[in-house]
């Protein structure tokens, strides 16, 4: 297996990979981490005319500060940087609880998040918690730049709002508030492999351990990332307990509408979403408890 | 023809080479015909095996998903770097050695390869720790039982204890 024919770019400056984007459009691919990207080259499935490697733009890596109680992730910043930043588990726990769950050691030195966004794989993880937490994208071409929100950034299966000439430059998450919880939890059949379905949750207590906040948030549920947004709200305004959970995990299998594979039926997804979310929520709602 | 072609400066295994490649040439296929460093093994050439793994920079990397023009500048350590001379196994294969951990050995360098940056940074790890830094390569006779088992007995001799 080796990809086709293609120019291969090592670009110098953001500005030298917008030109080409613009220059080539759909034609020229970005390659950051390639760990998608490249075995769909192997197998022919993706024959870009011009490869634009931007891996040597190290400004594109890294978390900052970003408005307040926000961070700002770099689109190069690679998951083992955040898997081993020791910030992570405190400021964006979701993606903290989910890295160990992405792929293998390997796949992770090499992996980016915003090449795993852009791919926008509606099995993998990051789009979910992106889509979950709120958070915002930020892409640059050579004609200006725009911010999209994570709801209006997945369109669908491996589509995304990115236009032709554009490229993820950043993603903007918010930090995980004082009072809080999060779990991200999935179902796979081997360590590694894409979920069956993954849940992520977030919710926010006040000092009574009523929601204030709650968001719920599901992996491999769609044509894309699912935002449970019946579901999330249903917890707001009362303490979470057992009963609350059943019926936010009802409605979250009443919102998806997984596809199903030869390894696991639709059905079995939809039972198996129930059941993450009330574990996922239990554990969330434990962990906020804890959190005051 | 390539017309695509691009000038490479690679520190493999401590020795700088010089190439030209083409653009769309895999660092897999790199290692084993251009530089004639065949250890490292190819498998399913799509990132799920982990046979060809190395270490990019230090880090364990699948040769397969990055291409040779991407090296340009960085060092690479393959299998063939391992041991420190003809007579001396690195801890790591003499344990696969001593456990029959390698059974048909095609995994056999992609593993060593993950496990030598793992043992690196973690100096007692326990069987489900060993287990989850091998669960990115895949070997096919099925016998985890007997690498387990050796990635342990490495892991003492590297932490110095008597084994």
């Amino acid at each position: 297996m080796k990809p086709a024919p293609f120019r291969y770019v090592a670009a110098r400056s953001v500005e030298q990979a917008l030109a080409l984007k613009a220059q080539y459009g759909d034609d020229a691919r970005f390659l950051a981490g390639g760990q998608s990207l490249v075995p769909t080259m192997n197998f022919r499935l993706t024959q870009p005319e011009v490869l634009i490697d931007i891996n040597r733009l190290g400004e594109l890596a890294g978390v900052t500060n970003g408005a307040a109680n926000r961070v700002r992730v770099g689109a190069l910043t690679r998951y083992r940087m955040l898997e081993r930043d020791p910030a992570t588990p405190q400021t964006l726990p979701l993606i903290g609880e989910a890295l160990p769950l992405i792929a293998h050691p390997q796949i992770r030195n090499r992996g980016t998040i915003g090449g795993n966004l852009a791919h926008a794989d509606p099995a993998s993880e990051m789009p979910a918690i992106v889509l979950t937490l709120g958070g915002r994208l930020r892409t640059q071409s050579a004609k200006g730049k725009r911010w999209i929100e994570a709801g209006d950034f997945f369109v669908g299966a491996l589509t995304t709002a990115l236009a032709a000439d554009e490229m993820l430059m950043e993603i903007e998450l918010p930090v995980a508030p004082r009072n809080s919880g999060s779990c991200f939890m999935e179902l796979s059949r081997r360590r590694g492999d894409f979920a069956i379905i993954g849940v992520a949750c977030m919710v926010r207590l006040d000092a009574d351990d009523k929601c204030e906040e709650a968001r719920i948030g599901l992996c491999n549920a769609g044509d894309g990332p699912v935002y449970a947004a019946d579901a999330s709200a249903s917890l707001l305004g009362r303490p979470i307990g057992v009963k609350e959970i059943e019926e936010a995990a009802a409605l979250v299998k009443g919102a998806i509408d997984p596809g199903g594979s030869i390894h696991a039926s639709k059905e079995f997804q939809r039972h198996v979403a129930g059941v993450l979310t009330a574990r996922a929520l239990t554990a969330a709602n434990q962990r906020a408890r804890r959190a005051h | 023809m390539p017309t695509d072609t691009h000038d490479v400066a690679v520190t493999v295994n401590g020795t700088l080479y010089r190439r030209q490649v083409e653009g769309r040439l895999l660092l897999s296929d790199f290692l084993r015909h251009d530089l004639l460093l065949a250890g490292t093994h190819v498998g399913c050439e799509h990132g799920v095996c982990g046979a060809c793994t190395v270490l990019f920079d230090g880090a364990p990397v699948r040769s397969c998903l990055m291409f040779a023009a991407q090296a340009d500048g960085h060092e690479i350590m393959t299998v063939e770097g391992l041991a420190a001379d003809r007579n001396h196994l690195h801890p790591l294969q003499q344990a696969m050695r001593d456990c029959h951990g390698l059974q048909c050995g095609y995994c056999t360098p992609g593993i060593l390869m993950t496990m030598k940056a793992y043992l690196d940074e973690t100096t007692a790890p326990d069987e489900a720790q060993i287990r989850e830094a091998l669960s990115g390569n895949l070997c096919r006779c099925t016998g985890y039982q007997h690498i387990v088992e050796a990635m342990l007995l490495a892991a003492k001799r590297m932490n110095g204890s008597a084994a």
